[in-house]
């Protein structure tokens, strides 16, 4: 039979980095800014918080303060990402370059970067250790409740995750709530969909891009973050992370721009994403790499399914993709 | 009362005009830079001289007569794929599906070599190849385009996701296929035989690629710029409603595009395929689908500059490459520096586009 | 306050665009508790001068002071401080959001935001000015009025006290136009300075003032209104006492050449653009058409250019022989495969008669690409048209390969007409073919109709410009509202003719 106990909490698992990267992105879309450098901020997030881990496990010598093992990955990660995120908007709100090219440049570097630095990490401090495995790191990160485990299946689905996972659905729910019930929130939804007429109402346009972009690929670098350091155990390992990011994209398509919807979608995602292993094939592996394409053949239907509809709220900001400058006649 | 505020000090315009001269000069002065700030983190994560960190990529990309047709033939492949997603940018049709419709194309051909290798001699096989190959990726790309002229759909998305379509596909048939039972990959096609393999020309193996993707550029350059259908791209890319006044027939023009677009794709997976890796993965376009937008979009969309985007871009990969081994570090360096050294032209765009006026009457006013 | 000291006064204000100088040495005072009338024609720098009392341009030189303090407005939200609200032409809102959530866009109130609180303050304002607005309808669901409505109530949400109108009734019914009108009084009541853009002397008479004329970016004087008149505005609108000289030779031979019989076209919103329209154009002959802006002239053209969904009706193509064949339905491709040489001049030269990053040379091949067999262009032909254009017009253009977009919007026009001219065109549509034209350039192109008139195309010329429409075209048909108020001889028509029946369905009811 089919086990959904422990089907269930494998789905969220998958979905965290999923659910970090679409808040985030769909924060920064809201604003106009198509950043397709997406996937590569996840992984600087990732590997950010790894440096950061992997000097902090070093010069401890094997007593960590779990506060700090936590805090120090955590700022280099958000660091990271937010720096990241001040470069797309430098070139391409400041200097209004291609949306496209840039984000596909960012996600050229930020993989590199990533995978250089997981790579080379160990040779360039050179440490004495054979891989990167922050098994200490990871543990703070991923500590449960303690009475988890007593409550059965109920504290299997829902409290047997560490706690970057229930912050990864808070962000989803405040960003949800800032952009329909705040005032930020409408400017912010103006800016995207219209910017002159934001620009006229008195909308600081270039400070709610910058804002947005910045704070959007800051929540999406903690999706690399948990990735490795939850989901993965403090194990990096290069090209890893694989699509996500990618998949993080067509997950604020499928919500049409909703961080709240988000969640259930991230999980559904999550769960198409492994479904392949509790489908039973039998000895037809090859069946399940079909599996695999769910998330992206259903995300294909909801884009055309909503352009053919037609209706307004869900089609994408209107100005996403374009960069905004006030002079142009 | 408010506080008066001094005037902004500068203020921004649309350039009217840029000599070519200028323009040169803009790019020219941020790959500089660019190699600068590459030399500078080099020097930071190796601790090697700059100057010796540059004659190691001049090596790793020119050093013997074997890395030169390396370069050459990823510089090919590269091409091909700018050329193929060329026609769509000029239409302002964001194809960024180039990746899966390339992948396609590969898949199309590998099935050929796979299935009909030991039934069809070379000289039917090969052609076959070629126009499955290219049919692949024109379905590939046809299908967005369909979607867009119908209904307006998001081309960017809709390209992206069908990349990973694409790719699981792929996974697909690379375990029905895989070679032993159980490895989880399908290794050389056809080893023995060479059926289905591109002839090699003067015992060059990467010769025959490297033609056609020269042949191809011309012709590329004469569709968009001297054929009637290219002029149709170029008026529905500026103003579709030009277009629509002149009876040019927008959705018609869209979806013949991305067939031609795709089906250039396609070739390149042919070539791939057929041509060099004689094998297929579901790595084997190798982000080639996104660094071509970049190869095309730093080339103006002009076919005969894109030899030199192409030719920079696939300079800085082999050269990195090299400075790795050599240093003992991971191969990803080299994207690094591509990072940075995009990130510096796509920056220099700026300048060439805009003018940065200086206020006269700054500061106080009477 | 006290009333002496205006509410803005602009000093010197000078601002261009490129090489185009759109204000020069601008000298303008607004008062609280007044009506300004902002008077100048298309392209005389009314809006620009606006703009940047809203913050949306920034001067090049000159000053602006706000209760005779020097202020500087370098963006939107400068101005709302001020107390400048701005209802823009083409509508500042954002379609997808709700009439509450437009109104508050960019405001920094304190405490939450609350949708609902916004709504009854919404409804206050309304009542106080005597308006109609739903806070919780979306802006697409809307019809124009609608929209301008919440414009003007998101002026005044943000406590403008200073409302400037760029040509607010030009979309307007003239119902609509009234009650706004009465708006605007209640505001004038309630001492709000109040500037509103126009070209309409009848507007200017009814409700503003004191009136201040625009003339090809120059302040030339104000004046009450009161005390001037229609002919004096006039001639401060146009610089001198109008007299076009524009020649009228007699029709050529005048045979039925387009025949629009009952019309009826709807826009993509559903809404009736043409109602039942019929008529004849004839060969060698110009027909004029007149109406207010947004009245249907756009369609009208469109749909006989084969641009435009027809609802019902029938538009035929008259050989000089009376056979016929339908328009309605074709594209434009299949009509001139028909053997129908129709040329099409739009009102928007640049998005959709030319591409502006195209050179001459393209731009002359966008009619005839398609010309010969091959699958490659042929640019020998269009280079030999665009020497010839450029010759004959006295284009002034650096070479035949610069992009049109960089010439300025005469040589443009240039370029545009005579490319559809050289075509030997049996039919010749324009639409504002002389907008932002000097009168030089005007003549010129006065000149290029004529000539086709005179050797047998029919001519339908849409004009806003009344004096021009009298002294050029033969007919003159005036739309009102998507329907015929009337057909009248341009020889014997007067200008209080036509712009009676602009505004009243037959100009039947007497409006002075």
């Amino acid at each position: 039979m089919f086990d959904l106990v422990s089907f269930i909490p494998r789905a969220v698992v998958q979905s965290i980095p999923l659910l970090y990267g679409a808040t985030g992105e769909t924060l920064t879309e809201k604003s106009g800014n198509l950043n397709l450098g997406i996937p590569g901020i996840m992984y600087v997030g990732g590997i950010c918080g790894v440096i950061g881990a992997f000097l902090y496990e070093q010069s401890a010598g094997g007593q960590l303060d779990p506060l700090l093992a936590v805090a120090i990955p955590m700022t280099a990660s958000l660091a990271g990402s937010a720096l990241m995120g001040l470069l797309y908007c430098f070139l391409t709100v400041t200097l209004r370059a291609n949306q496209n090219v840039t984000g596909l440049a960012m996600t050229t570097f930020g993989v590199g970067f990533g995978n250089f630095f997981g790579g080379s990490l160990i040779k360039l401090t050179g440490s004495e250790v054979p891989s990167i495995a922050l098994s200490a790191t990871s543990a703070c990160f991923s500590a449960k409740l303690p009475f988890a485990d007593s409550l059965g299946w109920f504290g299997k689905i829902f409290l047997s995750y560490g706690f970057l996972a229930y912050l990864a659905i808070f962000l989803a729910l405040v960003t949800a709530y800032v952009l329909r019930h705040t005032r930020t929130g409408l400017h912010l939804r103006a800016v995207g969909e219209n910017p002159a007429t934001a620009d006229a109402a008195g909308i600081n346009i270039t400070r709610y891009k910058y804002t947005a972009t910045v704070i959007g690929s800051m929540i999406a670098g903690l999706g690399g973050l948990y990735y490795v350091m939850d989901y993965a155990s403090g194990v990096w390992s290069n090209d890893a992370f694989g699509d996500r990011g990618w998949l993080a994209i067509a997950l604020v398509i499928f919500t049409s721009w909703r961080p709240n919807v988000g969640i259930p979608a991230a999980i559904l995602f999550g769960g198409l994403y492994i479904l392949y292993l509790f489908v039973p094939t039998g000895m037809n592996l090859s069946v399940k790499e079909l599996y695999k394409m769910l998330p992206y053949l259903v995300t294909i239907v909801v884009l055309v399914i909503t352009s053919m509809r037609d209706k307004r709220e869900n089609q994408p900001p209107a100005s996403l993709g374009q960069a905004y400058f006030r002079e142009d006649r | 009362m408010t506080k008066p505020r001094t005037n902004p000090l500068f203020h921004i315009s649309k350039r009217k005009e840029i000599t070519l001269r200028e323009s040169a000069s803009i790019r020219a002065g941020a790959i500089l830079l660019a190699l600068a700030a590459c030399a500078l983190v080099t020097t930071a994560l190796t601790g090697e001289n700059p100057i010796a960190v540059y004659g190691t990529m001049w090596h790793g990309a020119f050093g013997t007569t074997r890395k030169i047709w390396i370069l050459l033939q990823n510089m090919a492949l590269l091409l091909c794929v700018s050329l193929a997603v060329t026609p769509a940018f000029k239409m302002r049709f964001w194809n960024i599906g180039a990746e899966g419709q390339t992948l396609m194309g590969g898949l199309a051909t590998a099935a050929c070599m796979i299935l009909l290798g030991d039934k069809l001699p070379n000289p039917v096989l090969i052609p076959l190849m070629f126009v499955l190959s290219c049919a692949a990726g024109a379905v590939w790309g046809g299908i967005p385009a369909v979607c867009k002229a119908k209904w307006g759909t998001n081309e960017t998305l809709f390209t992206l996701m069908m990349n990973y379509v694409a790719t699981q596909l792929v996974a697909y048939f690379v375990i029905v296929w895989e070679v032993p039972k159980g490895a989880g990959k399908i290794g050389i096609i056809n080893q023995s035989t060479e059926a289905g393999w591109l002839p090699q020309l003067a015992g060059q193996k990467y010769l025959l690629n490297v033609l056609i993707v020269a042949v191809l550029t011309g012709l590329m350059y004469i569709y968009l710029s001297r054929s009637k259908q290219g002029y149709e791209i170029a008026v529905v890319g500026e103003s579709e409603r030009t277009a629509r006044y002149v009876g040019i027939k927008v959705e018609k023009v869209i979806v013949r595009t991305m067939l031609l677009s795709g089906a250039l794709c396609g070739l390149a997976g042919f070539l791939l395929v057929a041509g060099t890796d004689h094998t297929i993965t579901t790595t084997i376009a190798g982000g080639r689908g996104f660094t071509a937008v970049m190869v095309s979009w730093l080339a103006g969309f002009n076919p005969l500059n894109m030899v030199l985007t192409s030719f920079l871009l696939v300079l800085l990969d082999r050269g990195a490459a090299e400075i790795s081994t050599d240093f003992g570090l991971n191969h990803a360096f080299g994207d690094i520096l591509t990072g940075i050294i995009l990130f510096f032209i796509i920056g220099s765009e700026f300048f060439a586009r805009y003018e940065i006026r200086f206020r006269k009457s700054a500061g106080k006013e009477g | 306050m006290d009333n002496n000291i205006p509410a803005i006064s602009v000093r010197n204000i000078t601002k261009s665009f490129g090489s185009v100088l759109a204000n020069d040495q601008i000298n303008l005072d607004i008062y609280r508790g007044e009506i300004l009338a902002l008077l100048g024609e298309n392209g005389s720098g009314k809006t620009t001068l606006m703009n940047m009392l809203s913050g949306i341009y920034f001067p090049d030189d000159g000053q602006i002071l706000i209760d005779g303090e020097p202020a500087v407005i370098a963006a939107p939200k400068d101005a709302y401080r001020f107390g400048i609200g701005m209802i823009h032409q083409h509508f500042k809102l954002v379609e997808v959001m709700t009439a509450a959530e437009n109104i508050v866009l960019g405001l920094k109130e304190p405490g939450r935001l609350n949708l609902e609180a916004v709504g009854r303050k919404i409804q206050d304002i309304c009542r106080e000015y005597g308006f109609e607005v739903d806070p919780n309808q979306k802006v697409y669901d809307m019809s124009v009025s609608q929209k301008q409505t919440v414009e003007i109530v998101k002026a005044l949400y943000r406590g403008a006290d200073i409302l400037i109108l760029d040509e607010p009734t030009a979309v307007l019914t003239p119902q609509e136009a009234e009650k706004l009108f009465a708006v605007l009084r209640n505001m004038r009541a309630a001492g709000k300075a109040v500037v509103i853009i126009t070209h309409k002397l009848h507007e200017v008479e009814e409700i503003s003032d004191r009136v201040a004329v625009l003339n090809h970016g120059r302040f030339v004087g104000d004046v009450a209104t009161r005390r001037t008149n229609a002919q004096e505005m006039t001639n401060m609108m146009v610089g001198h006492a109008v007299s076009l000289n524009i020649q009228r030779p007699d029709p050529v031979d005048p045979k039925p050449r387009i025949q629009v019989q009952g019309l009826t076209v709807r826009g993509a919103d559903g809404v009736v653009k043409l109602e039942d329209v019929t008529f004849t154009a004839n060969s060698g002959e110009i027909l004029g058409i007149a109406g207010i802006s947004g009245c249907g002239q756009k369609e009208l053209l469109e749909a006989i250019a084969g641009l435009q969904k027809v609802d019902k009706g029938s538009i035929r193509y008259v050989e000089d022989n009376g056979s016929f064949c339908e328009l309605i339905g074709k594209d434009p491709m299949e009509i001139s495969a028909m053997g129908v040489a129709l040329s099409f001049v739009p009102e928007d030269r640049l998005g959709m008669g030319l591409v502006g990053n195209m050179d001459l040379t393209d731009n002359m091949m966008l009619r005839s690409f398609r010309r010969g067999r091959g699958a490659f262009t042929d640019r020998r032909a269009p280079r030999k048209l665009a020497e010839d254009v450029v010759r004959e017009l006295d284009v002034n253009t650096p070479s035949l390969s610069t992009p049109v977009r960089r010439l300025s919007g005469g040589n443009v026009q240039k370029v545009l007409v005579g490319r559809e001219i050289a075509s030997a065109p049996t039919v010749l549509l324009t639409a504002y073919a002389v907008r932002g034209l000097d009168i030089h350039s005007s003549h010129t192109i006065y000149n290029l109709i004529n000539k086709q008139k005179q050797s047998g195309v029919a001519v339908v010329y849409v004009g806003e410009d009344l004096d021009v429409l009298l002294e050029l075209c033969d007919r003159i048909l005036v739309l009102c509202g998507g329907r015929v108020s009337g057909i009248l001889d341009g020889r014997t028509a007067t200008k209080n003719q036509v712009g009676l029946m602009m505004t009243t369905l037959g100009g039947a009811e007497d409006h002075d």
